[in-house]
């Protein structure tokens, strides 16, 4: 992504450095030409020529636009990882940003990547408003309490990257920063395997969870003969689309997993009736993103691939 | 030019009692009111930013703490914003000009402006109350939840401080609408207005129409924080970006009640020292309106990383493109107007000069911010802080200096000296680039705003930017000192010193006297009318 905002940027770098010279140049080409020479000098008046005025409107109009295309392009394809993007949790509390990978592995203020690898990073906050902004991949993304923001980015690079906070959070808002450290393949796999004795990857540990909250009373694998269904089957539903009591749809994105979890009643399933109860201030930020995790894994033979959702 | 001779009865003789300032509901003492207050913040503002940039030579946090760093910041733009900025140019000059500018012997509701200028520093004071006991560190925009839940610091005070303020530049506003639509002297159409008056004229309308959001985001931030009512805050039911759209949807337009008025300023200042016709007056004219309009449809693009939908992004960066095409007929008329004109270089025009290109910069930059995917990259960071210093203090602040040193004389009857105030415009310029063009470069490479410490290889550029504070704090100075050793030296200046065009050149005294006008004036003539040909365009 970097190369492409970077063509972006020269492109608008010529254009503002074209327009400011043309300005300069004119007013000091006029002011030292037309500069007044007597006291009692008294200039022609020039009326307005139209044609004049329509062009400079135009011209800047076009090049205007030619921007927003460009720049919207790239803003949309980053808004869309690719499908075989390695997901991490990220959570932003002040003043750390805490990472969690699909293992179980956890880091603090330090995330590993693998080079050559699409990675997405799935982003809440636990308390204000945070930013995970990463400049050497022209990325950056709002870590919004509440709610699950994402970013992606492929590192080209190894080596140590900035990691900062982008969005004002406090008092050590400028020590909420860190490193993303890019691997090679090989290294990355080593790093993900190091010290894994003891650790629960986040879909069992999710598993695990869902046990615990007593979910699987009501939300059956399948349908069972003879048994009434109370709630919607959890197969296959990440990613898939959503057909809501409202008669409204939505993709089920872990935004929507996570309001269904904290607040059952915000988007009804049709067909069923409001009888979950909320957990909302029952699980942390880091269990729900355990819970997700094993969302996820819950797929049928014919149920498509884990992060296929847009 | 005629002899200089100072009128013996005019609005400054008229009293010289504090009683007769502080009840006064003549216009011009009014805008010298505000003058002096916002000078008085201008100072507060300007210190705050010389104890920053002096933190901010050295990477580590080391002059100041990181909460003192925090509650500099954020005293620097909430004053700079609130109590400098947008009163600056309408409430001091405007409150001058405006009526001396269509011939009305002062605004349609005299005690209500006067009233505004209370309420302002009342609002002021609140302000400084909070500053006094300890500050304030959400950044002066007040971002949810941190400001409403999780700052322990002045915050609710100093909401009350900009709710109250708010409602001088409402009162400003309002009165300015009444006053150009009701009170032009005869003769004076729409299109014979300056455009210092259309100017003045968008700038009110967007006032009217956004300072009241900006109430209402404020109060209900002060509601969540002493109520515990949940709003912003999601933990107890709110929405935190609710308050981004609140605020934006004011503090967006309110970056154009700080630059059109400024505006209007270089228009003025262009047409004299060219003597010249601004060229395409009602294109120009035509685009104050046109980017009070935009203003109110753009402000989503504050948010394009803020988890707010990607396809409100697409819209608000296409609409945000909109407001570069009135922008830029500005600038293109603002030159072609030198073209074949007898250009002057007294002070007020180097001001002008200063403004065009750097508002050029400014704007242009802009683009960069609109533009969806490079906004990702460059948001939150010293990049913006450049944009935006150059639009406002490149751009509305040189346009203030020039209205300062334009209309000084017809202020105070008094000439300042020529040398001094244009080594200090030079001053000023050379500061202004050394102080912000290096924050160009530290954005890309990614510095965050805000920060208190930073890593080394940002160094080198906030040397430079320091480096140029310093010599800018100088050339702020400076005129301060000439301006009031010219109050009692200076020499006369007579009614028109410049050879102006303009109601307030050509039919009053400097100063004027207290009613502005012996008579009312019959207007006759296009604005700007230097050759004397009455063609119009």
């Amino acid at each position: 992504m970097a190369p492409r905002v970077d063509m972006l940027y020269f492109f608008l770098i010529a254009v503002a450095v074209f327009f400011s010279v043309l300005i300069a140049a004119l007013i000091v080409f006029f002011a030292v030409k037309y500069r007044r020479r007597s006291a009692d000098e008294q200039p022609k008046a020039i009326g307005v020529d139209v044609r004049l005025e329509i062009l400079w409107i135009v011209i800047p109009f076009i090049i205007a636009m030619a921007m927003f295309f460009w720049g919207a392009v790239i803003y949309l394809s980053m808004a869309k990882p690719p499908a075989n993007a390695i997901p991490v949790y990220v959570v932003g509390r002040q003043w750390m940003w805490k990472f969690q990978h699909q293992n179980g592995k956890r880091e603090i203020n330090e995330l590993h990547v693998p080079l050559g690898q699409p990675v997405r990073l799935i982003i809440t906050s636990e308390d204000v408003i945070h930013s995970l902004f990463i400049p050497a991949f022209r990325v950056k993304m709002d870590a919004v309490p509440g709610r699950y923001t994402s970013l992606w980015f492929e590192a080209t690079r190894a080596g140590s990257h900035h990691l900062f906070c982008a969005e004002y959070c406090g008092t050590q808002h400028s020590q909420m920063a860190g490193q993303v450290i890019a691997l090679s393949p090989p290294d990355y796999e080593a790093w993900l395997a190091q010290g894994a004795t003891g650790r629960e990857p986040l879909a069992s540990a999710g598993e695990n969870l869902y046990q615990r909250l007593g979910c699987t009373g009501c939300h059956m694998a399948g349908p069972t003969a003879g048994m009434t269904v109370r709630a919607p089957g959890l197969q296959d539903l990440y990613g898939k689309r959503v057909q809501l009591e409202n008669g409204r749809s939505v993709i089920a994105d872990e935004g929507y997993l996570r309001e269904s979890v904290l607040r059952p009643r915000a988007k009804m399933v049709a067909g069923y009736q409001p009888i979950m109860p909320v957990f909302e201030n029952q699980v942390s930020e880091e269990e729900l993103v355990q819970l997700i995790a094993y969302l996820k894994t819950l797929r049928s033979a014919e149920g498509g691939t884990e992060g296929s959702a847009p | 030019m005629t002899a200089a001779v100072e009128p013996k009865d005019n609005y400054l003789t008229a009293g010289f009692s504090l009683k007769s300032w502080l009840t006064t509901t003549d216009h011009k003492r009014i805008g010298v009111l505000y003058l002096l207050s916002i000078t008085f913040f201008f100072l507060v503002g300007g210190l705050a930013a010389v104890l920053f940039r002096l933190e901010l030579l050295t990477p580590p946090g080391d002059l100041v703490s990181a909460d003192s760093y925090n509650k500099l910041f954020t005293l620097h733009g909430i004053v700079m914003v609130f109590l400098f900025l947008i009163p600056s140019v309408p409430a001091a000059f405007g409150n001058f000009l405006v009526p001396l500018m269509i011939g009305a012997k002062d605004l349609a509701f005299p005690k209500l402006n006067l009233a505004s200028w209370y309420v302002f520093v009342l609002g002021g004071l609140f302000a400084l109350w909070a500053l006094l006991t300890g500050g304030v560190d959400t950044g002066w925009t007040f971002y949810t939840p941190y400001s409403s839940t999780y700052s322990n610091t002045y915050v609710s005070l100093m909401a009350i401080g900009i709710f109250i303020a708010g409602f001088s530049s409402i009162f400003t506003g309002l009165n300015f609408i009444v006053t150009i639509h009701k009170m032009r002297a005869p003769g004076l159409t729409w299109f014979r207005l300056p455009l210092f008056i259309w100017a003045h004229y968008a700038t009110s309308l967007i006032i009217v129409l956004g300072t009241p959001v900006l109430a209402v985001a404020i109060l209900l931030v002060g509601v969540e924080r002493l109520f515990g009512i949940g709003i912003f805050n999601p933990a107890i039911g709110g929405d935190p970006l609710l308050f981004q759209h609140l605020f934006w949807f004011y503090s967006h337009p309110a970056v154009y009640i700080m630059i059109l008025p400024s505006m209007g300023v270089v228009s003025e200042i262009v047409a004299c020292f060219s003597r010249k016709r601004i060229f395409g007056y009602k294109f120009v004219a035509i685009a104050s309106l046109a980017i009070a309009v935009y203003g109110f449809l753009v402000w989503g693009h504050h948010m394009f990383v803020s988890s707010q939908s990607v396809y409100a992004g697409l819209i608000f960066s296409f609409l945000s493109f909109f407001v570069a095409v009135p922008s830029a007929v500005k600038v293109f008329n603002w030159t072609a107007t030198l073209y074949k004109g007898s250009i002057a270089f007294d002070t007020p025009m180097l001001y002008a000069f200063g403004f065009i290109g750097l508002f050029t910069i400014g704007g242009l930059t802009g683009l960069f911010l609109a533009t969806l995917g490079l906004d990702v990259h460059v948001h939150d960071t010293y990049f913006v802080i450049a944009h935006f210093h150059y639009i406002m203090v490149g751009g509305a602040i040189m346009g203030y200096l020039g209205a300062l040193h334009f209309w000084w004389p017809k202020m105070t009857g008094r000439m300042y000296t020529e040398g001094w105030s244009k080594f200090s415009a030079l001053i000023i310029f050379i500061g202004f680039n050394l102080t912000f063009f290096p924050q160009f470069i530290l954005g890309y490479l990614g510095m965050p705003r805000r920060y208190h410490a930073y890593s080394p290889e940002f160094q080198v550029y906030n040397v430079l930017s320091t480096a140029g504070a310093s010599i800018l704090g100088a050339g702020y100075v400076i005129p301060i000192i000439y301006l009031l050793w010219s109050l009692f030296r200076g020499k006369p200046a007579g009614p028109n010193p410049w050879g102006a065009k303009g109601l307030e050149w050509e039919k009053t005294s400097s100063p004027p006297p207290v009613h502005n006008f012996a008579e009312i004036p019959t207007v006759t003539e296009e604005a700007y009318n230097y050759s004397g040909t009455n063609e119009q365009g």
